[in-house]
Formats: structure tokens, C-alpha cells, sequence
């Protein structure tokens, strides 16, 4: 099979996320992503995919590519990215974040911010959840969790003061089984390298996180790989098959 | 002021059963972040926390730290038990929140840098 390079920006908020602009919508999110020169997106809200499967349906026919995914919080406060198959049911998976998602007294939710929409941009609810706390998922729960429902995980903003595994948790757990660490579009791969060391055997991959339609590709990662899929993705970030991280 | 003075004054459970309590506890240290803690917490510190995973035992023994509080009542992950019983990291646990019990440490002569 062909191998082409093909333009990634796997780490993308709608207007789900509590800190998600409003303007998220899967239109202006397919639109920016498709001015941007994408072939394959992501939707990663924090600690929910309610919303993907309606990007996914507004992209059908554009070219563009679209692959369900969440941004999930640990209970160390850590944020990992899991990505899935475009045709993943993840009806379950989503009801056993819910689950392990605890409450919190509703002042201090964002409800309205918190919108959940359909392929042409229509409101069809709000979620009642506190979908910026912290599941009850230790790291290695939350990457077993995401494997198990046959997802890709990636630690997220690695370089990042904040919610990154290596500000949480001082470095990378042994053994720990990522597929790739991802590191802000403030950072370039070179200087991460030099920030953070190699990651050992793990790629790096360099994503938006964009919660602004403004700012969606402004950080990509290209592969060479045959097509789009979760499965070429996995076989690029492993480097097999031939298919692999282009490096920037 | 030794890990075993303090566990008795603060009445602090004890997780790692088998782990001596003599060190002197040199200082005192306080934070959720263990990037941070490796930045600055010092040898023979006893470090406050409410972090229970394992990496906090690996940071115990590049800091040097006379040892670890849980805070809030909380339990060590099972991987993080078996770690410091085996890198003789003293694990010990505060029903209280960080907040009281830096303030019952400190009234006890143990001070940060």
C-alpha cells in the first residue's frame, strides 16, 4: 500500500469542555481544521466523547478525517489523551468514566458551559457533570482503561507545569505502556528533547490542545502512513510496517 | 525529632510496619507536585503530600527524605506500599489535611528552608 505523509492535529476541545470557546462547534471545528491544511483531527474533551460523534458526522464528506477521543484526568491530576477507532462504540467506555467521575456540589460546575451539540451545530443538551475534575483513575488504571477499549494513550503536554505526568509525578512510571508523549505548541520536538530527554523508546508527537477554532493546527504532526485510520496511526507511532512520525 | 517522636505526638498511622522510624526528621516539606518536590525538597525533609502513587517512593530515595505523610485519611496504592517496605521509605498517614498538620509540624520545631 501507498505511503503518504498526512497532517495531524490529534488533540482538539468543542464546546463541551467546560474551558472550550462556545465557537467549538463540529462546523467551525470541520472548517478550521480543513483552512488549516488537516487530513485527520481528533476530538479530545476532558473526561467525555459525547460530542465527537458529531464532528465526525459534519466532516463526513469534506476529506477531512475524524477520530473520537477524550482527554481523561487521572486521580494524580494527571491529563492522558486516548484516541479510538472511528467506528468504536463507546458507549461503555464513556459510562465507566461516568462512573469513576465523582460529583461535586453544582456551584461549582459549569453547566452552561458545557454544551453538547449535534453535526449542524444544534444545542441538544448540557452536561450535568463536573467534566474538568479528576476521575478516580490512577495513571496506570486510566491507560489500562483506554487499551481496553482498544484507544491509543498519549501523555499529554508533557512539558506543561500543570496536569502533565511529569509536573504530577516527577517523570515517566517504568513500564508504564504509552504509545507517545505529547508536548505543547510552545515547545519544539528538539528542544523537548532537550528539556525532557528522549522519552526513552516512546515517539513524540506535538498536538494544538486547541480550545479556539483560531488555534486548531497550530501545532501538528505529520505521519507517513496509507490512510487514516487508528490502526495506521498505531503502526506510525510504534515505527512499524514502514509507517512512522515525521519528525518536524 | 525522630519519625517515631512525631508519629506518637501526631498520632500519624503507620503504613510501612517494617521500615525503622530513628531517622531525625531534618525539616519539613510540603506539596502535591512531585516535579516540584524534586526541585526542592531536602535531605532528611519529611515530606506532606496527598499524592499515593508509587513515584512518590522514587522521589523519597533520590531526595533523601527522612520520610512521607499521607494526608486526609488516604491509603498508599498497594504498588506504592510494596515499594517503600522494599526501599525502606517510611510511609505514614494523617487523618488530617495537609493545612493542620504542616501547623501541628511546625509547633513541634519541624520547619521548612
Amino acid at each position: 500500500m501507498a505511503l503518504r505523509r498526512f497532517r495531524a492535529d490529534l488533540h482538539i476541545h468543542t464546546c463541551l469542555s467546560p474551558c472550550g470557546e462556545l465557537t467549538m462547534s463540529p462546523r467551525a471545528v470541520v472548517e478550521r481544521a480543513r483552512a488549516a491544511g488537516l487530513d485527520l483531527i481528533a476530538v479530545t474533551d476532558h473526561n467525555t466523547t459525547e460530542n465527537a460523534a458529531a464532528v465526525i458526522r459534519a466532516a463526513a464528506g469534506t476529506g477531512l478525517a475524524v477520530l473520537p477521543g477524550i482527554e481523561l484526568t487521572t486521580a494524580e491530576e494527571v491529563h492522558i489523551l486516548g484516541l479510538f477507532d472511528a467506528a468504536a462504540d463507546l458507549g461503555p467506555f464513556q459510562a465507566e468514566v461516568y462512573r469513576n467521575l465523582p460529583d461535586v456540589p453544582s456551584k461549582m460546575k459549569f453547566v452552561d458551559d458545557q454544551v453538547i451539540v449535534d453535526a449542524d451545530d444544534y444545542v441538544t443538551g448540557f452536561s450535568p457533570r463536573c467534566l474538568f475534575g479528576a476521575t478516580l483513575y490512577s495513571v496506570q488504571a486510566t491507560v489500562d482503561l483506554i487499551h481496553g477499549h482498544g484507544g491509543l494513550a498519549i501523555a499529554c503536554h508533557v512539558d506543561r507545569e500543570s496536569f502533565s505526568i511529569v509536573s504530577q509525578l516527577g517523570f515517566i512510571p517504568p513500564g508504564l505502556k504509552l504509545e507517545a508523549v505529547e508536548i505543547s505548541p510552545r515547545l519544539s520536538p528538539d528542544a523537548a528533547r532537550a528539556a525532557f530527554g528522549p522519552f526513552g523508546p516512546l515517539p513524540i508527537v506535538r498536538f494544538s490542545d486547541a480550545h479556539k477554532p483560531e488555534e486548531i493546527g497550530s501545532a501538528v504532526t505529520d505521519f507517513l502512513v496509507a490512510g487514516t485510520s487508528l490502526g495506521e496511526i498505531r503502526l506510525a507511532l510504534a515505527g512499524e510496517d514502514g509507517r512512522k512520525v515525521i519528525p518536524s | 525529632m525522630t519519625l517515631t517522636d512525631l508519629a506518637a505526638h501526631l498520632e500519624l498511622k503507620i503504613f510501612t510496619a517494617g521500615v525503622p522510624l530513628d531517622k531525625p526528621v531534618l525539616g519539613g516539606y510540603a506539596s502535591d507536585l512531585l516535579s516540584d518536590v524534586i526541585g526542592h525538597g531536602r535531605k532528611g525533609d519529611l515530606w506532606v503530600t496527598m499524592q499515593v502513587h508509587p513515584n512518590i517512593v522514587a522521589v523519597a530515595v533520590l531526595k533523601d527524605l527522612a520520610g512521607i505523610v499521607l494526608v486526609n485519611g488516604r491509603e498508599p496504592a498497594p504498588e506504592t506500599l510494596e515499594q517503600a517496605a522494599r526501599e525502606k521509605v517510611p510511609l505514614l498517614g494523617a487523618r488530617s489535611g495537609a493545612f493542620d498538620l504542616v501547623g501541628r509540624l511546625y509547633g513541634l520545631g519541624v520547619k521548612g528552608s
